[in-house]
């Protein structure tokens, strides 16, 4: 891609061109040559928008409550962009992406824009590619986006970190209470939805729920200086005066049935004031710091690992120096010294010299 | 992922269009498309073109296939093509057919912008390659 078409291309997102921010998601996707000029450009255009993430167990109705909300959101004159992520297949890479079909409410409005993702396999590359579509529909202009992602592993947990308010979805009966000790869900939730609030067992659902967050609420009270969920600290400079304000987070549970619509305002209430309590307690600037740094991180960790990739191809692959090590004519330690070492070398001679 | 290797995903819509109430062979093709390593976006049953269009540029997909058994593709495939033209995304999408289409039909939906129509039997890996071949580049 060359520079004067990365250049239209930023310049038909911010005009409003769905095509262009279809083709932006895509060249994020794919890696291809030149996106990282392209979300470069445009991370100075982004911002304002809210960021939401909704996880929770297939099944759950994510999917259908995202459609509820995005309607509801449209219909208060909001502009909605949606990224549904899905698994691919560990072997094929392939996958399907089935998330569209419950997005019937808003049939024909492009002005809510739905865009499926999947993992492609990347560990951990799939934070990066979410975080930068989130970039393209905000600098497009969506005033809130919706990230959705099942809550399986670690990969998710990651893309949902990328939200400024995350909604766990809880359905009655999934499991005993043993379920929801586990770790993660219950740490990330700012906000809990226990969809599916007609079936039997709702009632049961919602107060487990209602024990398990209060004695986490005890738990990182008595903690060291932590609270809530997603405070990920990054720098440590902040960490410090997060232990003993008073204002931490108190998770709201909401009721409701998204098939029928049931409770979203309700749900919307509840993110509104998640959004007002990240305003006034300043935890909205520190998340997005803590998401800065660790997308900093990331973005390091990827590209020292190409590099590395390069040096490995270069010592005639790693097939080559397993056989050394299985030969025993070197060990793992030596054989990473001898690739690392120039790297060194390199960074240290940079280093010495004076900055530019 | 190492630097300037560029990784492309063939991606694909399957669509049902219309009234037709079967999809079993729109779910075989999107498993096969699957197992082809293509990321396949179904659309369900019983979309309106528009929607189809909808989803075929916000997911900005490689290849649309639409499924058709109903007898209406007459009428409603060359609307979804109308649809494409108009968001500038016709060029670079491959429409493909499948489903119920009859020989004399066939040319028509070819000259409306159809790059294939695929009749019952059609032996999968034949319109895999296909699609493998034909995929705009971009």
């Amino acid at each position: 891609m060359s520079e004067t078409n990365a250049d239209q291309l930023v310049a038909d997102v911010l005009d409003g061109d769905h095509r262009a921010l279809a083709r932006t998601i895509t060249k994020i996707e794919e890696r291809a040559t030149g996106y990282r000029d392209l979300v470069s450009t445009l991370h100075a255009h982004t911002g304002d928008a809210e960021v939401i993430g909704v996880t929770g167990s297939p099944g759950a109705g994510k999917s259908t409550l995202v459609d509820k909300l995005a309607k509801r959101y449209r219909d208060r004159g909001l502009t909605v962009g949606v990224i549904a992520v899905d698994p691919s297949s560990p072997y094929t890479g392939g996958a399907v992406l089935g998330d569209r079909i419950r997005m019937a409410s808003n049939v024909g409005d492009m002005d809510v824009f739905f865009r499926s993702m999947s993992a492609r396999g990347q560990l951990g590359g799939l934070s990066t590619a979410t975080a930068d579509a989130i970039k393209a529909l905000d600098a497009f202009g969506k005033d809130r986006i919706v990230v959705e992602t099942v809550g399986a592993g670690q990969n998710e947990v990651d893309v949902v970190r990328t939200a400024d308010t995350v909604v766990v979805l809880v359905q009655p009966g999934s499991g005993d209470d043993v379920q929801m000790l586990k770790a993660g869900i219950l740490e990330i939730g700012d906000v809990f939805v226990v969809n599916k609030a007609d079936m039997d067992g709702a009632a049961t659902t919602v107060s487990d729920l209602r024990e398990m967050l209060h004695m986490r609420e005890g738990a990182t009270a008595a903690g060291a200086g932590h609270h809530g969920a997603g405070t990920t600290a990054v720098g440590t400079s902040e960490a410090d005066d997060d232990g003993d304000d008073g204002n931490a987070w108190d998770p709201r549970i909401v009721e409701t049935v998204a098939t029928e619509g049931e409770g979203v305002t309700e749900l919307i209430d509840a993110l509104d004031e998640h959004h007002a309590h990240l305003r006034s307690t300043g935890e909205l600037d520190r998340r997005e710091r803590s998401r800065y740094a660790e997308e900093i991180r990331q973005l390091l960790r990827n590209d020292v690992a190409d590099l590395l990739e390069e040096e490995l191809e270069r010592h005639g692959g790693i097939e080559a120096l397993v056989d050394e090590v299985s030969d025993r004519e070197s060990d793992p330690y030596t054989v990473a010294d001898r690739i690392l070492d120039p790297l060194v070398d390199c960074v240290r001679e940079r280093r010495e010299r004076p900055l530019d | 992922m190492s630097a300037g290797q560029e990784q492309r995903t063939i991606r694909c819509l399957v669509a049902k269009v219309g009234l037709d109430g079967h999809d079993r062979g729109a779910h075989v093709i999107a498993r096969a498309f699957r197992d082809a390593g293509f990321e396949v976006i179904y659309s369900g049953l019983h979309r309106a073109p528009e929607e189809i269009v909808q989803a075929a540029v916000q997911e900005d997909v490689d290849v649309l296939g639409i499924s058709i058994l109903s007898g209406a593709h007459n009428t409603l495939v060359p609307k979804v093509i109308e649809g494409l033209k108009e968001y500038g995304a016709f060029e670079d999408t491959l429409v493909i057919v499948g489903g119920i289409i009859p020989d004399e039909d066939r040319e028509d939906l070819m000259a409306a912008g159809v790059a294939a129509v695929f009749g019952p039997g059609t032996p999968m890996q034949e319109t895999i390659d296909f699609v493998r071949d034909n995929a705009p580049r971009r």
